[in-house]
This record gives structure tokens, sequence and C-alpha cells, in this order.
């Protein structure tokens, strides 16, 4: 069994600590200017953005990029429509993969 | 939580992680935007200096969370509130920050509940049942659990999108992800969808921006958090600050520098 992943697992702590720790242990230590706060708030929509996009439109076979179009767009589509609507992230999920799966059983897609 | 903490587990054996680092994850970032991330990462060949440098990037918020707690905490010894700084998500800001306002004091019995009780319990267990069901599957693809993490990402993006600024982050950074990716590689597409997209978020005025979840809100930690997860009302009905009132004070007055804690310009409301 693997566990290479584990040392990965023990740096992202490390970085992921001091941002939730300096501040309860030192006091005042926290300020930032007002445009890397801003830019921080940015980050999560465009780094999660990035990767959804990248993995639902992105394949590499035999190690080269390439653009992919198939039934996982729409599956992301109306996950994401259904979260939007009930405010319920298992919920799209759960429509996501029943409507790939579904697809692939009847022949609809790869 | 717990429905959210099965999927990554589930997510997390479909990219390849074995059950140890999976569940390394939950136990020792315990942070699921940024475990969910990092299947991304992984999976997209990304060296781990690009992974290192996107969760902490990504899990800068918490700073926010912390300093607003830390008024109402200063006075609990320091290796509790260490062990505490642990254990802050935004589901437990969110529970605790709503918990002490309601109470009026720092209730640390209730910090912890909300930390250990409410989340961190139910998200390893909720992970381990994702992991042990997720290793009987021999072909996720073939029962369509692959959708899972792109549907999950842009799930947790449209949750996260609360003003035009984080809409024109995410549709830049998503489109620079990919054009990146094609030229280049999936891990570069990242990285720079990842850290170009929110400088043209900035583009936007502040005053433009509708913003209505300001990052180290409650509103915002609810954002953050698993969607669907019903979630105590937060907002303080008098539009005061999430600090305590001889907190407010320490408010700089000429914008160089912010208290993160601070009051949201709507009342902070969720």
């Amino acid at each position: 069994m693997s566990v290479q992943l584990v040392l990965l697992a023990i740096l992202m702590a490390a970085v992921t600590y001091p941002s939730r720790a300096i501040p309860l242990l030192i006091p005042g230590i926290e300020r930032l200017p007002r445009r890397a706060l801003d830019y921080l708030q940015l980050v999560g929509p465009a780094v999660l953005a990035a990767l959804a996009a990248v993995n639902v439109t992105v394949v590499s076979p035999g190690g080269k990029p390439a653009f992919h179009i198939g039934v996982e767009w729409l599956a992301v589509i109306a996950s994401v429509g259904v979260m939007a609507w009930r405010k319920n992230l298992l919920l799209g999920l759960a429509l996501g993969v029943v409507l790939v799966a579904l697809a692939r059983a009847t022949g609809l897609a790869a | 939580m717990t429905g959210f903490g099965f999927v990554y587990g589930l997510a997390a054996r479909a990219a390849g992680f074995s059950p140890v680092e999976a569940m390394a994850m939950s136990l020792l970032v315990f942070a699921g935007a940024a475990q969910f991330a990092a299947i991304g990462y992984v999976a997209g060949g990304l060296a781990w200096p690009g992974v290192i440098l996107l969760t902490a990037l990504l899990n800068a918020r918490h700073l926010l969370y912390s300093a607003s707690l830390a008024p109402w905490l200063r006075e609990r010894p320091l290796r509790r509130r260490a062990l505490m700084a642990h254990l802050l998500t935004d589901e437990a800001f969110a529970l605790s920050i709503a918990h002490f306002r309601r109470v009026g004091r720092a209730d640390e019995r209730g910090y912890w509940i909300a930390a250990i009780a409410s989340t961190f319990v139910p998200w390893n267990l909720a992970t381990f049942a994702g992991v042990a069901l997720g290793g009987q599957i021999a072909d996720p693809s073939r029962y369509g659990l692959d959708v899972v993490f792109p549907a999950a990402m842009a799930g947790l993006t449209v949750g996260l999108v609360t003003g035009r600024r984080e809409l024109i982050a995410a549709a830049v950074g998503g489109g620079i992800g990919v054009v990146a990716s094609l030229a280049l590689s999936p891990a570069v597409g990242i990285v720079a969808g990842g850290l170009l997209g929110p400088l043209a978020g900035l583009a936007i005025p502040r005053t433009a921006a509708h913003e209505t979840a300001p990052l180290g809100t409650p509103a915002s930690a609810e954002r953050y958090g698993a969607q669907g997860v019903p979630h105590e009302p937060v907002a303080p009905p008098d539009g005061q600050a999430v600090v305590p009132p001889d907190r407010q004070s320490n408010q700089p007055p000429d914008g160089q520098a912010v208290e993160p804690s601070g009051p949201p310009p709507d009342g902070g409301s969720a």
C-alpha cells in the first residue's frame, strides 16, 4: 500500500497550520493589506474553477493534452444546476453520477 | 459534513490514493476544499511545490477565522489554543462564533463540540467509509464516480461566488486553466488559473463587486463549508461585528491595514 502521499499531507498540513494558528497564538499579527485579503478571497473560486474545468475538458491520451467533449460536461452542468437550485452538494453529485452511469450503461457514452 | 467526507473518500480512492494516504489527508490537513483540490493536483501531475503553494493560498482564509476567534479565546492556555487551531475549519468557525455570540462569552466546551464532535470526527469517519467503499469498486468510471470530482469542484466554486469579483476570478481561472493545460500541461494550467484568475477579479472595483460574504465572516465560512449541511443562522441581528465590542475599536481608520474580523459591510447576513 502506497504511503508516498502521507508526506504530502504532512507538508500540506504544515502550510495550513500557520493560517489557523498565528492569530490565535499571536494576536495582532494577522493584519494584512487590503489588497492581499482581496486576492486571497478570490483564490478559492479561481483554483476550484480551474480544477473543475481542466478535469472535465482536458484529457491526456498518450501524455498529450487534448480538448474533450463528453457526457461529463452535461453531468457537471446538471449537478451544478441542482446544487445551485437545492443548495445541496450531495444531491447534485448523485444526479451527475447517475447521469454518467446511465449514459455509459446504455452505450450513449464511452 | 458526513456526506461531503464520504464523497472525498470515494474520490480519493478513485484517483488512486491509498486508504492510508486518503485518511492522512483528512486527519492531518483536515480542510475539505484543499483535500478535494489535492486530488486534482495529484491526478494532474502537479509537482509537490505547486500543490503546497496552492494549498497555502487556498487555506489562507483560515487566517481570518482565527483572527475573528482570537479575541474570544485569548484568555485560554496557549497549549489549548494551539490544539484549537488545528481543528479550526469553516464549519467549526461558523458554529462556534455563532455560539459565542449567542451566549455572549467564549464557551470553550462549545468550541470543542463544534470542532471535534460536529466536524473532525464525522469528517474522518465519513472519509473512512468512502475510502472503504471506494476500495471495493474495481472500475469507478463504470458507475460514473469519475464525475464526482469535477462536479464537486464546480459545485464548490458556485457556492463561493458571492460577488462579481469571485465570478470573474472563477471564469477567468477556469478559462486560463483549460488554455494553459492544452498549451502546456494540466499541472501548469491549474496553477496558472488559480493564480491569475484572482488578478482578473481584482480588476472589478470594490464598489461594483456586490460582495455578499466578505472573507473571514460567518457567511463566508458557510459557503466554504459543506453545502447542504444546515447551519445555525449566524447573522447578528443588529449588524454588529463578529468580534467582541472591545475589539471593534481596534479597526484601522485609514484602510491601510484590515482587521480581518471586522464587520462585513452588509452586517454579515448569511
